[in-house]
């Protein structure tokens, strides 16, 4: 499992959907959210490794670091 | 003891799966030994693809309607009614009048609804095709445009028929070539992604397509807001766009229903995506868009998970196991103009490979169209 320190304000839990399904989940979280949450994805879907780098770099929002456990990725991402 | 299976939804998965029942289970039927019910709030059954023709002038929101106690085998109790709460610890359904009724088996088949509150403006200002208001207001306005800049926006996924925008701007810019106005009218296409399509392989094919016929494109754009009066979209991306007429894929939400019984999140049941098994509730299917198994929301998709929840309902009421498992096969014709088509067949496994546009696929899909009432029927 990861160990991460750090915390994050929401979970979008991705895990089993196909390609673009958790980047669009977490774009659906962020819409609603305020400026400086951070946002957990959870994505067993290696696309979501360029797909979520390459939307948070095109809308502003910052990847703050991504954890690699047996199963899933955990994508942590601020708001801007 | 009568065995109930109630299906919820009267659309193509729904009503596919009736007919499909009536004929596994037609003894069981005739002998009163189970009971199959189809609940939809409508009387009629409508068949949403003929709405992508109604803005060009080419269909009529009649052709895509027929009473359901046409279609459905007269061994099915059809109900009009609208389920308004399900109870799937008791395995019971509430109906809008208060009345309840059990059921052993339950097969969600509620489908897709449109959300566009959720983006300021839109319901101002933006047209659509996924709704029978929408494809008609939308003809008046397309029928009368002339020149100006027409923006197609999807604005969220998954939504219902996925290769539908980029069919609409094939065609508009067909359309407005061979009556001489495509010189004075701009169609820009916007997709939430990186991509012009959520599946790689088709937007592959797409872009050079949509490059070589000008249609201009922006790609990772999540409209936010739209303003009427200046008549601008704006992205999350911090991209503002101008248009003359916005036409919108509005963001797609299930039914309440199904997050108030805790079957899954934004009315999309949580399923096993080759049993199609609710993994909520014991003794609930869902299919069709209401199933979340990521596969494109399409009537294909609906049509043969039919056939895999009747066969497996079948199994099931015969006490053996049920065996038939959805594959993820998907089918779609894709139109590429206004006589011309492409099509895709792909499944979980094997990725779609556009096949090269003709007037042949063109025919292929407006004769499928026709005879999709059969399929409703259960005999295509």
């Amino acid at each position: 499992m990861s160990d991460t320190a750090l915390e994050a304000d929401e979970t979008v839990d991705a895990r089993g959907a196909t390609c673009p399904g958790p980047l669009m989940d977490l774009i659906g979280a962020v819409r609603g959210a305020e400026t400086g949450t951070v946002i957990r994805l959870l994505s067993d879907n290696d696309q979501s490794l360029t797909d979520v780098p390459a939307w948070a770099d095109e809308s502003g929002n910052d990847v703050l670091t991504t954890e690699e456990t047996d199963d899933y990725y955990e994508i942590y991402v601020e708001t801007a | 003891m009568t065995e109930h299976i109630a299906i919820v939804g009267g659309g193509t998965g729904g009503t596919v799966l009736a007919n499909d029942l009536a004929d596994r289970l037609g003894t069981e039927l005739d002998a009163g030994d189970v009971r199959v019910t189809l609940i939809n709030d409508d009387p009629d059954h409508v068949y949403k693809p003929v709405w992508l023709y109604v803005p060009f002038g080419q269909r009529e929101l009649a052709d895509g309607r027929r009473p359901l106690a046409e279609l459905v085998d007269d061994a099915v109790d059809l109900r009009i009614d609208r389920v308004t709460d399900i109870d799937t610890d008791a395995q019971e359904l509430q109906y809008r009048e208060g009345e309840s009724e059990a059921y052993d088996h339950l097969v969600l088949a509620t489908g897709s609804t449109l959300a566009p509150d959720e983006i300021p403006g839109l319901n101002d200002a933006g047209h659509d095709y996924y709704s029978e208001s929408g494809a008609t207001a939308l003809r008046e306005e397309l029928l009368s445009f002339t020149e100006g800049r027409i923006v197609l926006s999807v604005i969220g996924t998954p939504h219902m028929c996925p290769a539908a925008p980029l069919e609409f701007v094939f065609m508009l810019d067909d359309w407005f070539r061979e009556r001489g106005l495509r010189e004075d009218v701009d169609i820009t296409y916007t997709y939430p992604i990186q991509r012009v399509h959520g599946n790689p392989h088709i937007a592959e094919w797409a872009r050079p397509l949509m490059d070589e016929r000008g249609i201009e494109v922006e790609t990772f754009f999540n409209a936010d807001a739209v303003d009427p009066d200046a008549q601008t979209l704006s992205s999350m991306e911090g991209t503002d766009l101008e248009y003359d007429l916005l036409v919108s894929i509005p963001p797609h939400r299930g039914v309440d229903l199904i997050a108030e019984a805790g079957l899954g999140d934004k009315g999309w049941v949580d399923v096993d995506r080759h049993t199609l098994e609710a993994t909520g509730a014991q003794n609930v299917y869902a299919l069709g868009d209401t199933a979340d198994t990521g596969v494109p929301n399409a009537g294909s998709v609906a049509h043969y998970q039919a056939g895999v929840v009747g066969q497996r309902l079948a199994s099931e009421v015969h006490g053996r196991p049920a065996t038939a498992t959805y594959d993820g096969k998907t089918l779609c014709f894709i139109e590429t103009g206004m006589d011309s088509a492409s099509f895709v067949e792909f499944d979980y496994e094997n990725p779609p490979s556009p096949a090269p546009p003709s007037q042949k696929l063109h025919w292929s899909k407006l004769g499928y169209n026709e005879a999709y009432w059969l399929t409703a029927r259960g005999l295509l």
